[in-house]
């Protein structure tokens, strides 16, 4: 069963729509599409490791904490795009499968809170003076970050082992 | 005994067979192998980034490579262990899939073009550690890195699709380059 009952009626409309149903009948756009999703996906994981690690006091730790994450940014924004608009198409193509598919949820819930925390508590901790913030606050928002990003590549890759 | 010969016999012991037929033990070294690309393949997207200007560009190229290298060691090392391990579970499939062995080819040119940076324009990074464009022979081999590992992602999801199977009819060039015998069955 869904956990979101009342979304069926958009669930079935997204399975029928133009896009749902080009999707179904090409032999070859869901393998390629899934294939640039999974190259975002590596490219984003390189663009919150490198910051997370760096609030966690690994990698470039002779940089400030706000250069690493400036520089990271607007990776992490383009990967994000793109794997917002092929994670889409992909969900075009089988919204009913996804409707009944638990890790579906997991991933969908772990990345609205996943972007939220990035954009928010996260972009705000990266641009302080790391002087003035407490090292254990660092490392928690990048445990944090890490733990929601996670349970995101984790619940799309489930996705493909359930029913 | 042929490489062929030797997935055949891999195929047929305990632990192949244990691995092939495991519920979650597959699947689990599958997701690992999957979710490691981020550390290992994320790390080298970052550092070709910046060999091509185009990322991290106020931070020095050999601090870079020198802070990063050991996430990437780690990332590569899992990659290996649990590829070997699903090349292990389904040996003779893996050994005649055409997406497996473009792939393997990838990997030995990236591999390569790894140990053409080091022992060439790398030696002498001191000189242009900060410059604002890497001489052409750095920029190359970020490229060369970037374009090599996207194809290695793409071929590494496609081999799960059965398209070129040797046991579906494929035609002569495929029969040749998946090195189909004419009577496969799987």
């Amino acid at each position: 069963m869904s956990s979101f009952p009342s979304w069926l009626p958009f669930f079935q409309w997204a399975e029928k729509s133009a896009l749902g149903q080009a999707m179904q009948q090409s032999a070859w756009a869901f393998a390629t599409i899934e294939s640039v999703h999974l190259l975002a996906f590596a490219a984003i994981g390189g663009a919150v490791l490198i910051v997370d690690l760096r609030l966690l006091g690994f990698g470039l730790t002779r940089q400030p904490i706000r250069e690493v994450a400036q520089d990271a940014q607007p990776w992490l924004i383009a990967s994000l795009i793109v794997l917002l608009v092929t994670g889409l198409a992909l969900f075009f193509s089988e919204s009913i499968k996804c409707y009944y598919s638990t890790p579906f949820t997991v991933k969908m819930v772990s990345l609205a809170l996943a972007m939220l925390f990035t954009f928010t508590v996260r972009q705000t901790v990266v641009r302080m003076d790391e002087a003035r913030v407490r090292p254990l606050y660092l490392k928690l928002v990048a445990l944090v970050s890490l733990a929601l990003w996670f349970g995101v590549g984790a619940g799309g890759r489930w996705i493909g082992f359930s029913g | 005994m042929s490489l062929l010969r030797f997935c055949q016999w891999l195929a047929d012991t305990r632990g192949s067979v244990a691995l092939r037929e495991s519920l979650f033990m597959y699947p689990l070294v599958e997701s690992v192998h999957v979710l490691a690309l981020c550390l290992f393949v994320g790390m080298t997207i970052m550092l070709d980034l910046r060999l091509l200007s185009l990322a991290l560009r106020r931070v020095k190229v050999s601090e870079v490579a020198g802070r990063l290298v050991p996430w990437m060691t780690a990332g590569f090392v899992v990659e290996t262990i649990t590829g070997v391990l699903l090349v292990y579970a389904i040996p003779v499939r893996s050994y005649q899939s055409l997406w497996f062995r473009g792939k393997c080819i990838m990997l030995i040119l990236a591999g390569l073009n790894v140990w053409i940076f080091h022992s060439g324009i790398y030696t002498r990074v001191a000189e242009w550690d900060l410059a604002a464009i890497a001489p052409r022979a750095a920029r190359r081999a970020g490229l060369v890195s970037l374009i090599l590992w996207v194809g290695i992602v793409v071929f590494g999801r496609m081999i799960a699709y059965n398209w070129f199977d040797c046991d579906k009819p494929q035609s002569a060039v495929v029969m040749f380059l998946a090195g189909c015998t004419g009577h496969d069955s799987r």
